[in-house]
């Protein structure tokens, strides 16, 4: 009925609008150039291992993961134009990630050596 | 589209299309499914982070094992072939969900068949190189040859004559008796045993072997010969490498199933018309969903392929 105040509606979404108004559309041009970044990054990174830098070979192929990742997620999963929270969610996560795995390394780098030294301890 | 009043009287009279009654607006509704969806992604990343801790500290601990492992047995062009596939359907995905923003309802639907396509290209390139794996006895336990337990029954190649390119992949022919996997594995001694099984008949000594088995013979000859230069607790490790790829990808490609079906789900969805500029929630999660599954392959492809 025409009585009914529309103040709730009004209240909470300004525009009738509200979905479409917050949601950030992505130009098909700026979809293509981060595909074809990705593709190019893809060759480079197997280009890159051809080379031998030695220790430096998991670098680089990690700094271009990396890379890509973030493109990935900053654009194909739009989280350039999303809530913060959101990348706070995912931003936890990897840095519990890095903590796990960079932790349990070092403690396995630090006990190598000894391990090697007692081979009957360990077996194989 | 709508204007602003039917818009307003649909909202008061609590019949707005796919909203909640315990949300407010479509876009309460959609940041919290989005939230949640960001959070599980989150879980989902430590999951596979303990599985590249287990990378991490096998490979740092044992470079030359995984060093022979990949180069002997990882086909780079599949790898490199599936990253390619990956990322295409990861685009065509984003344009999907750039589609259903925009009411584009063929757009959508075309996009996410290329996606599912994208995604069974993926499987069907991840099972040539799985059969692969097994025509070359790498498998897992008692099908992995290096492995201590292996089992040579499941690793018959049929005849005594050189036979067939598949069994000229065999690296056993037709077998005196196997070592029996009663034996401790931890010893090492199976592997001297193993060894010589396949680096044996089937290779360049066998008379009357068809090009197609020197060329085969060629390249077991180089693996055992790169193998024999492991030392012995390395030769050892080779089969622990194929668990950890084996885990790693099989993970990997249970999620680009359940990605399958989930936008096999999506597809029939936007035929039947669910999806439209307001709410097309569903879309956007499972295209969340699926670039995740894409950016853990972006990490497991030079991990695992491109190792020296």
């Amino acid at each position: 009925m025409s009585t009914a105040p529309p103040t709730s509606p009004s209240f909470h979404a300004p525009h009738g609008d509200s979905t479409h108004s917050e949601a950030h559309v992505t130009s098909i041009r700026l979809l293509l150039t981060i595909y074809f970044i990705l593709v190019f990054c893809t060759v480079l990174t197997y280009s890159v291992s051809r080379i031998d830098l030695g220790q430096f070979n998991i670098v680089a192929a990690l700094a271009i993961a990396v890379f890509k990742a973030s493109l990935v997620v900053l654009y194909f999963m739009h989280l350039r134009w999303d809530s913060p929270f959101n990348a706070l969610a995912i931003i936890t996560a990897l840095m519990f990630v890095a903590l796990f795995i960079a932790l349990a390394l070092m403690d396995s780098v630090n006990y190598q050596p000894l391990l090697k030294q007692t081979p009957s301890a360990i077996g194989p | 589209m709508s204007s602003a009043t039917t818009e307003e009287t649909t909202h008061a009279a609590g019949h707005v299309p796919n909203l909640a009654h315990h949300f407010d607006t479509l876009e309460q509704q959609n940041f919290s499914a989005k939230l949640g969806m960001w959070v599980f992604l989150g879980t989902e990343i430590l999951m596979f982070g303990g599985l590249f801790c287990l990378y991490a500290i096998f490979r740092h601990n044992h470079p030359a094992v995984f060093a022979f492992a990949a180069e002997s047995y990882l086909n780079t062009t599949l790898g490199a072939t599936n990253t390619i596939i990956l990322i295409t359907s990861s685009l065509t995905m984003a344009w999907g969900v750039r589609a259903a923003q925009l009411n584009q309802r063929r757009t959508l639907i075309v996009c996410l068949i290329l996606t599912l396509m994208g995604a069974a290209g993926f499987m069907v390139v991840k099972t040539i190189e799985y059969r692969a794996k097994w025509n070359e006895h790498v498998w897992v336990g008692q099908w992995n040859k290096y492995n201590g337990y292996y089992d040579g029954k499941y690793a018959q190649a049929p005849p005594a004559q050189p036979g067939p390119p598949a069994s000229a992949l065999s690296p056993l022919p037709a077998a005196p008796p196997v070592v029996p996997h009663s034996g401790d594995a931890n010893t090492g001694s199976d592997i001297s045993k193993i060894q010589p099984r396949y680096i044996g008949p089937a290779g360049l000594a066998q008379p009357g072997a068809s090009d197609q088995n020197q060329l085969t013979g060629d390249k077991e000859e180089q693996i055992a010969e790169r193998y024999r230069d492991l030392s012995d607790k390395d030769q050892w490790r080779v089969s622990t490498f194929f668990s950890l790829y084996f885990l790693m990808t099989g993970l990997h490609g249970l999620h680009v199933l359940i990605g399958m079906g989930l936008i096999s789900w999506l597809i029939y969805r936007s035929a039947r018309g669910d999806f439209n500029s307001q709410w097309y929630t569903p879309v956007d999660l499972i295209g969340l969903y699926w670039h995740l599954v894409d950016l853990i392959w972006i990490f497991l492809f030079p991990l695992l392929y491109l190792i020296h």
